[in-house]
Order: structure tokens, then sequence, then C-alpha cells
């Protein structure tokens, strides 16, 4: 009952801050002066070609970019009408993409479910290998095991990502024969999904999952590793330990489960930064998530379709924290947000 | 050591000046901080080398023109993608000193690229404090000596050359003038911003620290990256390589306090409690004497710690946004314009040495994060 009432109330913030997040990104993206349509105007009449003015003046219009910003906020989000027909995003419509010329829905479409998968890959890899090799690190601390893995989790932290990218590429091509480029074969695209296609995609996500996951990954190692070490310098584990408890046992029964509430926990940190590296990683690899639509659109100020990529990704951030912090409330009773008295 | 019959043991090694006593001496525990922590950071050997090695990459800044043998956009026309150049000191087993072999490019017609073969026969020797293209020591002065440059008729590419020509070694070291530049102003701008928040939100609590907290929140909460984009690509395009070299690094700094605030705030909200503070109050004295002298003082090691572990996201933001062609752009040299050349898979393949500014990143960062742990595990000289 606690857990549904807080998971409810961890909902309605999250709302809240969205809100909040969405004027931040509205003011960013229309911090340069101007906006597509104006410049797109205002090439067109030096260049004295008139007739596409009148195509440019009538997109202004309909999407009342000639609104004051305050009105044009409240019109993209969708609180306020627009004149001439463009609802907005809570009525679900995106608005208009003018550098592709197309809507916004259809230009992300089937992006936004790539970005969910590749991020989705890239948290599970992160788990899935942090988890044992920070155990493994803790449990055989000053050993060859922990300052190889130690080693491996600094370099992964120092490594730019599009560099490894491009690298791994080029070795994962020569001698495993992986393919470069893309997230699936490219015959495949726009295909309804079968195997090949599933299996495709599986192959074409091996390295960016890696890439994206590597930093992260050596992160929450190192965190699991300190914390496991914290909890093996206790005196219940040397009980344990004086009554003849099985190495295996020992770790996995009590030390491993309290050291594992940062890793839950820490979702929230993770989260922003593998999306930060998912975008970058997918512009350098040419991958069909919303990466590199998002650096062309911020590059031509084709503010519906910067707008809507950047609150998606923000939104990807929240749920994932939300998600992490009732996990913990879950997973550690002990754990309660209420006011401190 | 010897076992006496009644079961004791006894040392019988004779008395000596020099042994090692492990209980420390009362002098010990009186000498200032920052001796006792000097002395513990020096057990951290990786640490202290990573610091050396800092301390000389941020020296050599100044000077980065006289040692690199060339200027960072002067172009050799006929040696475009020349690979690396040795510096040999034996020709023909004889010893003859430092010298290069001269290289000579012939095209390949048929892979399309530059094919260098080096004539082994003209050994030339490298030259000292020799005067070449000019530059401006400090940033100021100019001068025209260079610590070694090739011998005339003959090229030194230590590194190899890039796609226009331009040596790549002094590329590297022109480069690091803005890119280890990048972290400490985006540092500075951090811990004005963190270290202001999270003192008032920490010191005065109720609303304050509420809203100051949900801010951090918010923030915490956006990946970084895309916003770096969007707030780079707001740089307008007309402005000089200065001023969009400051505005990168002061959006990657105004990104990053949220960290810091955190940091200062919960340590503020114990601090505050402390005798020494309520004592300060009574005395009368303003909240901004207290913080800045009486609490700030109190962590600023630990600070310190916090900012050498965060300088190489930024030094890594620098970088990426660069490589996006959101940064820094050419004419400006940084490891990142340098990288945007080598982003293509023929760079990597063929012309491996134009990536070679990666290593230099990867060196940089590891020891930003060796000092900074080194750091942080001895400024507690008190705990063992």
């Amino acid at each position: 009952m606690i857990i549904l009432r807080y998971a409810l109330y961890r909902f309605m913030t999250m709302l809240m801050t969205l809100l909040l997040v969405s004027a931040l990104i509205f003011m960013i993206i229309n911090l340069p002066p101007g906006n597509y349509l104006t410049n797109q105007i205002a090439e067109l009449q030096a260049t004295g070609q008139d007739a596409g003015v009148a195509k440019a003046e009538f997109l202004r219009r309909e999407y009342a970019l000639d609104r004051p910003l305050v009105e044009q906020y409240f019109i993209w989000i969708g609180f306020w009408p627009g004149q001439y027909g463009f609802s907005g995003l809570i009525q679900g419509d995106f608005g208009w993409s003018f550098e592709f010329d197309q809507p916004v829905s259809e230009i992300v479409g089937q992006a936004l479910w790539l970005t969910v998968l590749v991020n989705l890959a890239a948290v599970l890899f992160v788990y899935i290998v942090a988890l044992p090799l920070g155990v493994l690190a803790a449990a055989r601390s000053k050993t060859w095991v922990d300052y190889t893995s130690s080693f491996i989790g600094y370099l992964g932290l120092a490594t730019p990502n599009f560099l490894l990218a491009l690298i791994l590429f080029y070795y994962g091509q020569k001698y495993l024969n992986l393919p470069i480029g893309g997230l699936m074969a490219p015959e495949l695209e726009g295909e309804p999904m079968n195997f090949t296609k599933v299996k495709s995609i599986l192959l074409h996500l091996i390295i960016p999952t890696f890439v994206i996951g590597t930093s992260g990954a050596a992160a929450m190692m190192q965190r699991l590793r300190a914390n496991m070490l914290d909890e093996l310098d206790k005196p219940y584990v040397e009980t344990a330990r004086a009554k003849g408890v099985r190495p295996a046992k020992l770790l996995a029964k009590y030390p491993l489960r309290v050291a594992l509430n940062p890793f839950v926990a820490d979702i929230g940190n993770l989260l922003p930064s593998m999306i930060s590296g998912s975008v970058l990683v997918s512009v350098v690899l040419g991958l069909q998530t919303i990466g590199p639509a998002l650096l062309t659109a911020l590059k031509s100020q084709d503010q519906f379709l910067a707008g809507f990529i950047l609150l998606f990704v923000a939104l990807l951030t929240l749920i994932g924290t939300m998600i992490s912090d009732v996990l913990l409330m879950l997973l550690d009773p002990r754990i309660r947000y209420g006011g401190r008295e | 050591m010897a076992i006496l019959p009644d079961g004791r043991y006894i040392d019988d090694a004779p008395y000596s000046e020099n042994s090692n006593f492990s209980t420390a001496e009362r002098p010990e525990l009186d000498a200032p901080n920052w001796v006792l922590v000097w002395r513990r950071f020096k057990q951290h050997k990786l640490g202290l080398i990573s610091g050396i090695f800092l301390l000389l990459a941020y020296l050599m800044l100044p000077i980065a023109g006289f040692i690199a043998p060339y200027t960072p956009n002067e172009r050799h026309v006929d040696h475009l993608y020349a690979p690396p150049q040795a510096v040999h000191w034996f020709n023909d087993g004889q010893f003859i000193g430092p010298h290069v072999l001269p290289i000579t490019a012939t095209a390949d017609l048929e892979n399309f690229r530059w094919v260098y073969s080096a004539d082994e026969t003209k050994p030339m020797k490298l030259e000292f404090f020799c005067e070449n293209e000019p530059y401006k020591l400090f940033g100021l002065i100019k001068a025209e000596r260079h610590l070694f440059c090739a011998p005339y008729g003959a090229t030194l590419f230590i590194l190899g050359s890039d796609r226009l020509g331009r040596d790549v070694f002094s590329r590297i070291l022109y480069g690091a003038q803005l890119s280890l530049t990048v972290g400490l102003i985006g540092i500075t701008v951090s811990f004005i911003f963190g270290i202001f928040f999270g003192s008032i939100a920490g010191y005065f609590g109720g609303r304050i620290d509420w809203l100051i907290q949900r801010v951090i929140e918010i923030l915490r909460s956006l990946p970084e990256l895309p916003l770096w984009l969007a707030l780079s690509a707001a740089v307008p395009s007309h402005w000089g390589p200065v001023a969009v070299f400051f505005i990168i690094s002061i959006i990657l700094g105004i990104l990053d306090w949220p960290g810091l605030a955190r940091a200062v705030r919960s340590k503020f909200l114990s601090l505050r409690e402390e005798e020494y503070v309520k004592a300060a109050e009574m005395m009368g004295a303003k909240p901004a004497r207290i913080i800045g002298r009486h609490l700030l003082p109190n962590f600023s090691s630990h600070l310190i710690a916090s900012a050498m572990l965060s300088i190489p996201a930024m030094i890594l933001g620098e970088t990426a946004l660069s490589f996006l062609g959101l940064g820094l752009r050419a004419p400006a040299v940084s490891w990142g314009v340098m990288l945007n050349d080598a982003q293509n898979l023929a760079a990597i393949e063929i012309y491996p040495w134009t990536a070679s500014p990666m290593l230099v990143i990867i060196l940089v960062v590891l020891a930003f994060n060796f000092l900074g742990d080194g750091l942080r595990d001895s400024l507690n000289p008190y705990e063992s």
C-alpha cells in the first residue's frame, strides 16, 4: 500500500519535472536568434526566390511561429490551441520537421523504439558485466583479478566512446566478421518483424551495446567493489567465516544483498550518461536511433524535431529514475522517503 | 628474535639509529596537515607519477611552440598522410647522433594513396635550437627558436602528418593548450556555482534548500550530451575561436555544478550543527563569513580531490563536442578537432596515426583519475 502510494506520488512529481524540463528545453532551443523558417525566408528573399517565401510564411503561421515565445510554448505543449489547427504534443501532434519536410512523428517513429532497444541492451550489458566482476574484484581484492579488472575499468572510463566505437567496428569486421554500421541489414529495413530481422538486429547490436555500456559498467563495477569491501569488513562476515560458512554462500547470503542497493539506486545516474553516450555513438556509427536526427535538427534549428527528441530523451531518463526509486523501496524496507522529524 | 624461558619474546638485534619505529612520535602528529597529507600521498605511487605527469603537461602549455618542431597550421604539400618517422641514432652500425632519413612520396595509382620511402643512404642530423617558423611564447613574445627541428631538405613527423600535411605531433602539443585548459575553466565555473548554491542550500536549509534541490534534480535528470549539443548549437557560428572556446568551457561547467552542490550541501548540513559554528554565530558573524572562513576551509581538500575527478569528464566532453563539429572549429587546434579528421574507417585502417590524439587523451584522463584517487585516499592523514 505504501509502495503504491509512493509510486503514485513519484509519478506525479515526474510529470511536474517533465513540465519544467519541457520549458527548459524550449528555452534552450530558442536561444539562437531566429528559427528555421525566418532563416529560410531571409535566404529566399536574398536570392530573389519569392515563390518559396509564400510556403514558408504559410508554415510559419500554421505552426504559430509568428506568435510571442510564451504563446508558442503553450501551443507546442498543447495547452493552448493554435489558430490554424496545430494542436500540440499532448494531443499527439508532434509538429512539422522543416528540415526533412515531413511530420516529426514520421521521422522519429521507428527510431524511438530502436533507441529504447539500444539503451535497454546497454543497461543489461552493464548489469551483466558489472555484477560478477565487481563482486569478484572485491572478494579477491589485491590480487591480479582485482588489478586487471580495475585496470580495464579505468581504461573504459578514459577512452572516448566514439573512437572506441570506430576501432571496435574495424576490428570486429576484420576478425569476427561483424556487420558495420546501421542497426539491421539494409535490405531488411521497413520489412515486418521476422526471425531474420531479429537476428540481424541482434548481430548489429553487439558493438554499440559494448561501446555504450563500457564506461557505465566500469563506474558501476568500481562502486560495487567499494561497497562490497565495506561490507566484508563488518563483524557479521567474520562471524560467518568463523562458523565455517562456505565462501560462495558467505558472499551471496548477506554482503551482496546489502551492496546491491546502490546498484539499483544508481540507475538514476547511469541512465542519463548512457543515453548521452548512445546519442554520440549513434551519430558515429550511423545507427537509426534518434541521435543523428537530433544532431541535424540542432544544427539547422529545426525546432519541433529537436524539441521532441530532447523531450523524449528526458522522459526516458525520468522514467528510469522513477523505476529505480520504486525498486529501491521494494528491495530495502528500511528506505522510506517520508519527511524526517 | 629470541624467546625467553618464560615465553616472552625479545628483540636481540643491536640498537640502530635508523630503526623504524612504528609508533608515531608526538611531533609527527603535530605536523601541519599538509605535511601529513603529502607524506601519505607519496605512498600512492601511481597518484604521484600521474601528478608529476600532469604538472609537466601543464607547465609545457605556454612553451608548446618552443617544443614543437612545426607550427600547427604549417602545411607540407609534398607530405600528405606521411607515416610516423623514427629518430635514429645509428646508421649502418655507426653512431652518428639523432638523425632522420629523408622520405619521398610516390603516388600509388592502384590504391590511390601516397607511398613513402626512406632514403637510408642520406642520414640527416637533427638541428637543435634552430630557427624556423615564428610562434608566440606565452602567447605574447614573438620567437623563432625551436627546441629541435628537421634539417633542411628533410622532414620530422614524429607522429606522422595529416590530410593537409600538417605535423600531428606539433598539433597535439598546440591542441593541449585548448584541450587541457577547457577542464580548468569549466571546473572553475562549476566550483563557483556548486559552492555558492550548495553552501546556501546547506547552511540556510528550509525553502531555499528545497528550491535548489529541485533545480539540481532537474539538471541531473537531463542527459548531458544532448544538452551540451543544444547549448553549443546556440553559439553563433561567426564568433571567433577564442570566444567559442570560452563559451564551450562555461557550458561544460554550468552543467557540472549540481553534483558538486549536492556534496557541499550534505556536508554543510552536518557541519552547521558544530560548536564552532554556533560560537561564531553568537559572536555575531555574518553567514557569508561563517561559510567562507569557518565552513569551507574545513573540506577544501575534499573539494580539490573531487575536482580532479571531474576535470577528465570535461576534457572528454570538449573532445566529443568538437568531434561532432559543435565545439571548437578549425583553425583552432584541439584534440577533438584533430579527431574530427579521423572519424572514418579509412583513417583507422590506412592512417591510424591521425587518431593518435586519442592516446594522449586516454593518458591525461587516466592521470587525472589516479591523481584524484591518490588525493582522496591521502586527505585524512589521521585515519589509517
